[in-house]
């Protein structure tokens, strides 16, 4: 598995003025970014923000109602279905919050991770199984349970066993909903270094999701603010976190509990 | 109930006949994939063929001669009580054998004599739907046929192989019908697989409970879902019928003692009836029912 080539010009995702509205309530509005290849964005903002419901709208959970969504020279919204689905589960990755939606608690963990290359047409068992104890390997899960269900493992080891099934096929885009959310202290702190090391590794983009401003801080190269379903300011991580311009992201900084 | 003009021919009325019909076309212009039918209530209860008899009453006419199989066997139960029914509501003539049926509905069997022009062969199905127990959203389901997204049935596979070191499911083995669709073959065992490609008769799948009715028009190619280092494989018992001696047809188990002593034959009864009277002879043809029980 060859990493992109990151660091090119032409970004790999475009979004240009995406509203989404549920009746009269606002869900998103008129959000425009460039994500470009290797890079990890942050999206932050307390709940209710219409940081998920971007993120959903992305991933084609549901139809924006306005808007442009181009990836990599493509426009997405205009793809039929068929091309849709497919991107879902060869170049594009979602991550949800909670391990349970993402994987199939029914299946064993080398199933689950199995599932995408059988789904992209992988018909030889030795070959699906070999990489499914690759990727356990990588995500710091013992070969040896392999054959275990996904119930049967704890929380951090859910959630690093849905990064694996996401990751087997070397997507170019992983969207992420609070993947650290619901851990405790030291199962995130072990999740955020794999995932750093995971996505240098392998060349990924990323919009990640979060209201925790210590992952985004660890994680992200950009960041974008939202209150109430606008931006509010973005710009590189640090620089807003360090020196936050709106009155919202000042009040969001200082807002973090210092231990 | 008296004889003759209480029922319509064939127990449904003709606008009841009519609709599944188009249904049961509709199937075969689509092979494999699942036509949704307006099911009726049937005098049986769910579960013992009410799909299979509604496609039986939409095929029969007058001249057939009808045969009816529950797990090979002519004489058990369902079979019996499915084969009177339509001797009382249609007057058809029945038969026992294979080869002088024109419509033949059954259970969880497909007859081991080779299936001629012009027959029809109707299954009874439970579950129509192959991607059930995967993914029990129908209307996920339904979306991952049209998108012929059919990955997560190798997964059920894979997690056969992952737990029992190979291929474990026995009965309703998921096929591909033409390269397009995936069809559950009702619970036959997958001994009966390979007798579902290129069958010169026309196979009918209805089911009841699900409203559901699907397939095969003649000499259709229906491949076996396999992996490529666990290649798909019909398994029979490894033994001969202890009645007729026949090596290559399914055999039925029947413990004939509380020590542990079986017998195997035939669960096809009018294979092992014919291969009898021919002179064939297994291991206990020449001991009484009530020897071999002793």
């Amino acid at each position: 598995m060859t990493p992109h080539s990151p660091f090119t010009d032409q970004p790999l995702l475009q979004v240009q003025g995406l509203s989404k509205a549920y009746g009269t309530r606002v869900g998103c509005a008129d959000v425009s970014f460039d994500l470009f290849p290797g890079e990890v964005l942050g999206i932050v903002g307390e709940s209710g923000s219409g940081k998920s419901t971007l993120l959903t709208a992305i991933a084609g959970h549901h139809a924006p109602d306005r808007g442009q969504l181009t990836y990599d020279g493509r426009d997405v919204l205009a793809m039929g279905e068929t091309d849709r689905r497919r991107l879902m589960r060869t170049e594009w990755a979602f991550v949800h919050q909670n391990p349970r939606d993402g994987l199939r608690m029914g299946v064993s963990a080398g199933g689950n991770i199995g599932e995408r290359l059988m789904a992209v047409g992988a018909r030889h068992y030795g070959h699906i199984r070999s990489m499914a104890t690759d990727w356990m390997g990588r995500v710091e899960i013992s070969a040896d349970r392999i054959d275990d269900r996904p119930s049967a493992f704890s929380g951090g080891m859910q959630q690093r066993l849905q990064l694996a099934r996401n990751l087997v096929t070397a997507p170019r885009l992983v969207l992420m909903d609070e993947p650290t959310g619901g851990l405790d202290v030291s199962v995130q702190a072990r999740l955020l270094d794999l995932l750093r090391g995971l996505v240098r590794d392998l060349g990924l983009s990323v919009i990640i999701v979060t209201h925790d401003l210590a992952v985004v801080r660890l994680l992200a190269d950009r960041l974008m603010v939202m209150k109430s379903g606008r931006v509010v300011e973005q710009g590189l991580t640090d620089q807003v976190l360090d020196d936050p311009q709106h009155a919202y992201t000042q009040l969001l900084v200082s807002s973090v509990l210092q231990v | 109930m008296t004889e003759g003009h209480a029922y319509n021919f064939a127990y449904l009325d003709e606008q009841t006949k009519r609709m599944i019909r188009r249904a049961i076309l509709k199937g075969i212009a689509i092979p494999g994939y699942q036509v949704p039918f307006a099911s009726r209530e049937m005098p049986m209860p769910y579960g013992w063929g009410t799909g299979g008899v509604q496609v039986t009453a939409a095929c029969l006419v007058p001249e057939d001669r009808l045969k009816v199989i529950d797990q090979g066997a002519d004489d058990t139960t369902n079979a019996v009580s499915i084969r009177k029914f339509f001797q009382r509501t249609a007057g058809v003539e029945v038969t026992e054998h294979t080869c002088d049926a024109s419509v033949i509905q059954t259970r969880h069997r497909i007859p081991e004599a080779t299936l001629i022009p012009g027959q029809i062969l109707v299954y009874q199905v439970p579950i129509p739907e192959p991607l059930r127990f995967l993914e029990p959203r129908e209307t996920e389901t339904r979306k991952m046929h049209e998108l012929e997204e059919y990955g997560l049935m190798h997964v059920k596979l894979y997690e056969d192989i992952a737990r029992h070191g190979q291929i474990a499911t026995s009965y309703a083995y998921p096929v591909k019908v033409e390269g397009r669709y995936v069809m559950d073959p009702s619970p036959i065992p997958k001994f009966d697989n390979p007798k579902l490609s290129g069958s010169a008769a026309i196979q009918l799948f209805g089911a009841g409970r699900e409203q559901r009715i699907y397939a095969l028009p003649p000499y259709t190619e229906v491949v076996s879902l396999d992996f490529d280092d666990h290649p798909f494989q019909p398994t029979k018992a490894p033994h001969a019928c202890d009645l007729c001696g026949a090596g290559e047809s399914y055999l039925d188990e029947v413990i004939t003692d509380d020590v542990g002593t079986r017998m195997f034959v035939c669960s096809d009864t009018d294979f092992c009836v014919v291969r009898r009277e021919a002179g064939h002879e297994g291991r206990l043809a020449h001991q009484s029912a009530h020897e071999v029980m002793a």
